[in-house]
């Protein structure tokens, strides 16, 4: 085999291997993907034994502590809806009613059940674009 | 003070249109004098946002709260050292500090190369400031760090409790010197490709800059991982957030440029793929300042604010839309001088280990992006978890460290049969003994981490060889003695053994990861005093409650309000092992209704994590006492009634009493993982060897080369 024919091979079968591997990539991101739901589209949407990312802000009161279990609901941002989820594994420090989260629930009876240590606060605090006041001089 | 703040961006911004302006006229006019005065202008840029930087810094050490940023993000109670690095903790103070760190490594990567390639260099400058006025732009348009409001709050909202902590001080800039260096690279190589003076020159002049890069972005992601391991209360060091990702895609593709810019110094090869890289880099480095900023990817670190998002856009899309362009119009002159010559070559294993390291970025890549992607193609948002990025990048983890083995000692060109013998018989061997002892020792259900183990003894097998060659040759050549021997070796080599060395950092740090990730005890549990529990083998007795009140000299001396923990008794075997105070601060807030009471503490709480480590395991504990009884609830609504702000004070004194009187059960999280340290100490080793590889050569070594070299030609000049 001539060396200009040997290469032509080589980059074919490197290439053919680098597109299967970016096929099988982008097949199990489609199909291991949790799909993002507000609390409303979660409860027209979810079925039993699939996973969603629910994002919303946790209600005023909601949450209580059931020995290793953290219940507290979650409503969509603009109010309205919430969903109850029970969730169990590391809470994040920025966590507390009113706060934006994001945590990978799983229909369950009649509950969303949190998927272990998946719990995300977002803390306004740190994250927010400093808001216009008076008198401001930029 | 914030007046002299504007005035130096618009002063910094009129430079920056300056600068770019003479560096391209000089080029183009052949004028000299005009690309020198736009060198300067990246100079004189340095200095004004020093100044900027120096002014932002003062207000927030004065407590000066006219200044928005400094009453958003600081307070009386912030610590002093905790005030100093606020200035970074903002949109706006971290803008001015990535628009300042790249003006100062720029002047220094223009200073350094001010003979040489002067034509590239003129095209870099007017990059660089292009970076600098884009910056500058944003914080004059979008994000200011010098708005005021006038009159000044009395009182800021202090620094986010989960920032206080002392790598707050370092982790920023250290990661921000790795984006903006990255910069540095992509500018020459962009200059290089505009004159079409693509020759191993330019890769020399940036080679030293673009290891600097990957040193403070590798230290910078080392130290955030350490900062989440410590200071966060979930006990990992490696969550697959967006943000962390987006500095570990750099690096990545830096990673690969500094192995294949080897192979273009030595054979004249691969400069296609090694210019990519350069921009690739740089536009990753862009991308992850993006990512943080935009608030465009759900991430625990990004800024929420949308509005930087779409200027950010344009920038990413002018720099893909040139990088792509001036790559395809120079193809001719980036052809490679040489082919490679066989598989069983060290321009393959380099090239391999790019692969991988390419395919480990676009993994990273895509899993990151991948809800921006999923909407655009299904109109769904839906994103991946870490299962899906441990399936592909443990592999990939794997073939990488078995790459950083063989690669240093494979001959060029072509190996032979004898040469990958005497090479890899010992490695092979250690390798295969580590298998048998840790199959023996009954660890056969984590076929990773134990191909991981293997794959680490290998490295140091192979590597040890190579020193041990080394050493051997010099003791025989100069008759040192074995610890001289070696010491001369790394110096007169500095590059080739500081690399290996940063292998080796490499293959501990990821011994670390697979045994820590695997043979991990974790448990989450609700604990009263008196009780205990097993984690492993050790058990954990809840002691005694703790608890502090005193705002300047909290335990963790971060202001808390009140701090309440526990102390607990570790022991192994019935052995004492340590006693570990794990607590919770709370955190005043600066919400009026919450009332007296409820204000100082209704703020961020935040895990004081406290841990046992060691060079086999760590003892790692969080608690997250209960504060929300009935009857620490009524102190605090009776001391919102009756007590004023000034008094409010007693209240929580008298809730930490009440606390440690009857104290609650408490929910604790306990985590033993072995081998941690191991992380941490290859991540150090990593960045020795990197020092020691971008260390200059000293003059005299240099001197005493070209002295030894001229007597060995005059030698053999005079037996010819």
């Amino acid at each position: 085999m001539n060396p200009a024919h040997k290469r032509t091979v080589r980059l074919t079968l490197a290439l053919s291997a680098a597109v299967l591997l970016a096929s099988a990539l982008i097949y199990t991101s489609f199909s291991a993907a949790s799909p993002a739901l507000t609390p409303s589209q979660l409860v027209r949407q979810a079925q039993p034994g699939r996973s969603y990312q629910l994002t919303g802000t946790v209600v005023a009161g909601s949450v209580h502590r059931n020995g290793a279990v953290l219940d507290f609901s979650v409503e969509d941002r603009a109010g309205g809806t919430s969903v109850p989820v029970a969730y169990t594994g590391t809470v994040p420090d920025p966590f507390r009613e009113g706060r934006e989260v994001i945590v990978t629930v799983e229909k369950g009876g009649g509950q969303y059940l949190g998927e272990r240590d998946s719990l995300i606060t977002k803390c306004p605090s740190k994250y927010k674009t400093a808001p216009p006041t008076e008198n401001q001089n930029s | 003070m914030a007046g002299l703040g504007r005035v130096c961006l618009v002063l910094a911004l009129v430079v920056c249109a300056y600068g770019i302006g003479a560096s391209l006229y000089g080029v183009r006019r052949g004028r000299p004098d005009f690309t020198d005065s736009g060198r300067r202008s990246v100079y004189a840029l340095a200095g004004i946002l020093t100044v900027a930087f120096l002014v932002l810094e003062i207000a927030f050490l004065r407590n000066d709260f006219a200044f928005n940023t400094v009453a958003d993000t600081s307070s009386r109670t912030t610590p002093l050292f905790y005030r100093a690095a606020a200035v970074w903790s903002s949109q706006e103070g971290s803008l001015l500090l990535w628009a300042w760190l790249m003006s100062l490594w720029s002047s220094l990567a223009l200073f350094l190369t001010r003979r040489r390639m002067r034509d590239v260099a003129a095209y870099a400058t007017a990059i660089l400031l292009g970076f600098g006025g884009f910056f500058v732009s944003l914080m004059i348009v979008y994000a200011t760090p010098f708005a005021t409001t006038r009159p000044a709050p009395a009182e800021g909202a202090g620094l986010d409790p989960l920032l206080r902590f002392p790598t707050m001080m370092i982790h920023p800039p250290m990661l921000y010197s790795g984006y903006t260096l990255c910069i540095i690279p992509f500018a020459f190589g962009m200059g290089a490709l505009l004159v079409r003076r693509v020759d191993a020159e330019w890769i020399r002049a940036i080679r030293r800059f673009s290891f600097a890069a990957w040193l403070f972005l590798g230290a910078g992601i080392l130290l955030g991982a350490r900062w989440s391991y410590s200071e966060l209360g979930w006990g990992g060091y490696w969550g697959w957030d967006a943000v962390e990702n987006a500095s570990l895609m750099p690096w990545l593709t830096g990673t690969a440029f500094l192995h294949s810019l080897m192979i273009q110094e030595k054979r004249g090869m691969l400069k296609v793929w090694n210019v990519s890289l350069v921009l690739a880099t740089g536009t990753l480095a862009i991308m992850g300042t993006f990512l943080v900023r935009s608030g465009v990817l759900n991430s625990i670190h990004a800024f929420g604010g949308q509005t930087l998002g779409v200027p950010f856009v344009i920038l990413i899309g002018v720099l893909i839309a040139g990088s792509i362009y001036l790559v395809v119009t120079r193809r001719d002159m980036l052809r490679s001088e040489h082919r490679l010559d066989s598989l069983l070559s060290r321009e393959s294993i380099f090239l391999a280990n790019n692969l991988v390291l390419v395919g480990l970025c676009f993994v990273i890549f895509w899993g990151t992006y991948f809800p921006l992607i999923s909407e655009a193609l299904t109109g769904q948002e839906a994103s991946v978890g870490p299962p899906w990025f441990d399936r592909y990048t443990v592999p990939l983890a794997l073939i990488l460290v078995l790459l950083s083995g063989i690669g240093p000692v494979i001959a060029w060109r072509r190996a032979t049969l004898a040469n990958a013998r005497r090479n890899f018989l010992v490695p092979v061997l250690v390798a295969l003994l580590t298998a048998v002892v840790l199959l023996s020792a009954g660890v056969a259900a984590k076929p990773f981490a134990i191909a991981m183990f293997c794959c680490g003894a290998f490295v140091f097998a192979s590597i040890g060889g190579e020193f041990f060659r080394g050493v051997r040759a010099r003791r025989a050549m100069a008759g040192e003695a074995a610890p001289v021997a070696l010491l001369s070796l790394v110096r007169r080599n500095r590059r080739r053994y500081g690399g290996y060395i940063v292998h080796v950092g490499i293959a501990v740090l990821f011994i670390g990861v697979a045994a820590s990730s695997s043979f991990q005890h974790a448990a989450e549990l609700g604990l009263s005093p008196g009780q205990s529990t097993r984690v492993g083998s050790y058990n954990v007795r809840y002691l005694r409650p703790t608890a502090t009140i005193t705002p300047k000299y909290d335990a963790a001396h971060t202001g808390s309000t009140l701090s309440l923990g526990a102390v607990l008794d570790v022991t192994k075997g019935g052995k004492h092992v340590a006693t570990l105070e794990p607590s919770e601060g709370y955190y005043a807030s600066d919400e009026a209704s919450q009332g007296s009471v409820g204000s100082l503490l209704g703020g961020q709480a935040v895990s004081h994590v406290a841990m046992d480590g060691g060079i086999t395991r760590d003892v790692w504990t969080a608690i997250e006492p209960n504060i929300e009884t009935p009857a620490l609830k009524k102190i605090v609504t009776v001391g919102n009634r009756t007590l004023p702000p000034e008094e409010a004070e007693v209240a929580i004194a008298y809730l930490a009493r009440a606390y440690l009187k009857d104290p609650p059960q408490a929910q604790f999280h306990f985590i033993v993982s072995p081998l941690v340290m191991w992380i941490w100490i290859g991540g150090l080793i990593g960045v020795g060897g990197g020092l020691i590889a971008i260390w200059p050569a000293p003059a005299t070594v240099r001197r005493r080369v070209t002295v030894l070299s001229r007597s060995r030609a005059a030698r053999g000049l005079a037996r010819a």
